[in-house]
């Protein structure tokens, strides 16, 4: 059988070259060491402030079973460090630069967004909102619909770029969430972010973070993030690009039958470090042996009987109990 | 051949990603074989692997990220950072000397020749040795003596006089002399047991080399005690020097920054990754 397969896919108008990009956070430059960056979907970078910050006091990650929980915090250099030089960096690639940004307010998104919008080479914005809001206590924009809504719309009138949203898996109604994301204006939600957690050291009786809490990511944290996929690709039109414990070919497609668009690929670049570039060849031969003539023709096709789909409980576990 | 040089930041030598030149892989992960590995002492085992032109291109202070097998109700999820102790590019060969401590590395105890084992390098930056150089001492203590170990073929290979200077809780548990005297290195042991290893008799020998004229550079790594020492004498004389520092790893080359530490660079606190700033770091800028 002689056929080609389509890897592209459209993320609310950007077209990737094929679905698989790396997850914020974990990756960086030192990786064109091992791959050829040229072939990536997309690039994503390290959460950027406007701060100059330090990150989290040490030790960092600590591994768990399929998964490790980190705390690196968001040590930033700061927007001028960013343009002067990361920005550059990357220009020498045609693989489209995502840009992930956060803030402590819904103005400072905004300004940081439209700060960066003036320079070329910015294939679209990534709104990290899993991060803690000083206007909300703390709390992650995230976690509610109010606060969502209120940045992804300042956003929007700040910048032009595609704007992705990357949403918490920490809140009980993640759907309710992305809906308000695409009412203010997202062209894509990102699901997800990595899932509260916290280890002790039985030795000294310490939390194995310096930070006390960190994020879970890995394998371990792979059905329930691909549950949360399903339901917001359920709630939302805009696409949904699914992150979280992507380590194979075969997890990559179970996230685009759930809703998935696109994947990111995080901790398991940790683990294999070209796991993202095996990923992509993976993904064609399981489309050519499949007879699938384009990856995007994966996007929802879980099957689910019709009976099944009626009974809409299950989408929404609160209205459930 | 050059140590692979890798600057801060990103910034890159010739062998950093370009659109103008083909893409070639610089680190790999692949699945070497074991050709050996043994106990050397109560402590320490020595694994020697069959591996890629590419890996065992790796230079002194360099090291790679081992995937370790699981050993029997233990998962290990990360790699493990092992330094390079010796590389061998003819016969395609890396070796590590390693301490068995927890998860990780008692599923590396368990491997047999003919096994598999999937290593990942080489990483990091390792240690310079300038042409010219005419004299210089290696100073180590416990892990730090692996790290330390491929020196002793490159200094000859450079032209350069090496003392060593190897400390251990006791006689016994010293590793790699022998390597060293067989490179034409001198070697002197100071072990806690017959209580030499204390920073003031290390650094009595090492006044005693400085003047002698047996010490145009200070090469370190597994103590910051005997850090210390030298960046002091290193201080007062004038003189540079180079350690190789660690640090908790996931990622191995520079994406995740879980691996920092403070540097004093010109009296600034500055935070560095072990994994990719290093682990080899000027001696003055190291902070315990
Ligand atoms: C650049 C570098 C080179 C090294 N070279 C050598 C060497 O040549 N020989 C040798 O015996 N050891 C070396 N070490 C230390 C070695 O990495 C640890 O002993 C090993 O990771 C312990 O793993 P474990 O699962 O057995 O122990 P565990 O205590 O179960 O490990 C738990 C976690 O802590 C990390 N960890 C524990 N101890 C250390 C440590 N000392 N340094 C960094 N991370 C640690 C592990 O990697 C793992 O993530 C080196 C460390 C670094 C950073
Ligand atoms: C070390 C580390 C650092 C991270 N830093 C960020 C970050 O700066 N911004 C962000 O939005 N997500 C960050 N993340 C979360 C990842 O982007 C991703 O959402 C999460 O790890 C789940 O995917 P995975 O299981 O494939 O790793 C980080 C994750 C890890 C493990
Ligand atoms: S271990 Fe990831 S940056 Fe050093």
């Amino acid at each position: 059988m002689s056929m080609n397969v389509d890897l592209a896919v459209d993320i609310g108008g950007l077209r990737l070259k094929n679905p698989v990009m790396p997850a914020s956070g974990t990756f960086a430059e030192g990786l064109d060491k091992v791959m050829d960056f040229n072939r990536l979907g997309a690039f994503v970078t390290k959460t950027i402030t406007r701060e100059l910050r330090d990150g989290n006091p040490l030790p960092r990650v600590v591994e768990q079973p399929g998964s490790l929980i980190n705390a690196i915090g968001i040590p930033s250099k700061g927007v001028s460090h960013f343009v002067e030089r990361t920005l550059p960096h990357y220009r020498r690639y045609d693989t489209p630069l995502v840009v992930s940004i956060s803030a402590p307010t819904t103005e400072g998104f905004a300004s940081l967004a439209a700060e960066l919008s003036a320079f070329p080479g910015i294939a679209a914005i990534e709104a990290n909102i899993s991060c803690p809001n000083i206007e909300e206590d703390g709390k992650a924009f995230a976690m509610h619909a109010g606060a969502t809504e209120r940045v992804t719309r300042a956003l929007r009138e700040a910048t032009r770029l595609p704007l992705w949203v990357k949403l918490t898996p920490n809140t009980g109604n993640v759907p309710e969430v992305a809906q308000a994301a695409e009412a203010s204006g997202a062209d894509a939600v990102v699901v997800a972010n990595t899932i509260l957690a916290m280890a002790i050291d039985l030795r000294t009786f310490k939390p194995c973070l310096g930070n006390i809490m960190g994020g879970l990511s890995g394998p371990a944290i792979k059905p329930i993030v691909l549950r949360q996929v399903f339901q917001c690709a359920k709630a939302v039109r805009i696409p949904v690009i699914g992150c979280g414990g992507i380590a194979t070919a075969e997890d990559a497609v179970e996230y685009m039958l759930a809703g998935a668009s696109a994947v990111q690929v995080g901790t398991a670049t940790f683990v294999q470090p070209a796991a993202m570039t095996t990923i992509i060849d993976a993904l064609a031969e399981f489309c050519l042996r499949r007879e699938i003539p384009r990856v995007a023709d994966l996007v929802g096709g879980v099957l689910i009987e019709e009976a099944d789909e009626r009974d809409l409980a299950w989408l929404d576990p609160v209205a459930a109990s | 051949m050059e140590p692979m040089t890798v600057r801060p930041d990103g910034q890159q030598d010739a062998a950093g990603g370009c659109a103008c030149a083909p893409w070639k892989a610089s680190v790999v992960a692949e699945l070497a074989e074991v050709v050996q590995n043994r106990a050397v002492n109560g402590e320490y085992r020595h694994m020697v692997v069959h591996c890629s032109a590419e890996a065992a291109a790796a230079q002194p202070g360099q090291f790679f990220q081992l995937l370790c097998p699981m050993p029997p109700g233990e998962a290990p999820f990360l790699r493990r950072p092992m330094s390079l102790y010796g590389a061998f590019p003819d016969r395609r060969q890396v070796e590590f000397l390693y301490k068995v401590t927890g998860a990780g590395t008692r599923g590396l105890d368990m491997l047999k020749p003919g096994d598999r084992l999937d290593i990942m390098g080489p990483l990091g930056t390792g240690y310079r040795l300038d042409p010219g150089l005419r004299h210089i001492v290696a100073v180590g203590r416990g892990a730090g003596l692996a790290t330390l170990a491929p020196l002793a073929r490159a200094a000859r290979l450079n032209g350069s006089k090496i003392t060593a200077i190897f400390s251990a809780r006791r006689p016994d548990l010293v590793v790699s002399v022998d390597l060293f005297r067989a490179e034409g290195a001198e070697v002197i042991t100071v072990t806690d047991q017959e209580q030499t290893s204390g920073p003031a008799n290390v650094e009595r020998i090492l006044r005693g080399l400085i003047a002698e004229g047996r010490c145009n550079a200070f090469y370190t790594c597994g103590s910051s005690r005997l850090m210390r020492v030298q960046q002091r004498l290193a201080q007062e004389y004038g003189l540079p020097g180079q350690v190789a520092m660690e640090q908790q790893m996931a990622c191995g080359i520079g994406l995740c920054y879980c691996c920092v530490r403070d540097f004093n660079v010109d009296g600034a606190i500055v935070n560095r990754r072990v994994c990719w700033d290093g682990p080899v770091f000027d001696l003055m800028e190291a902070l315990p």
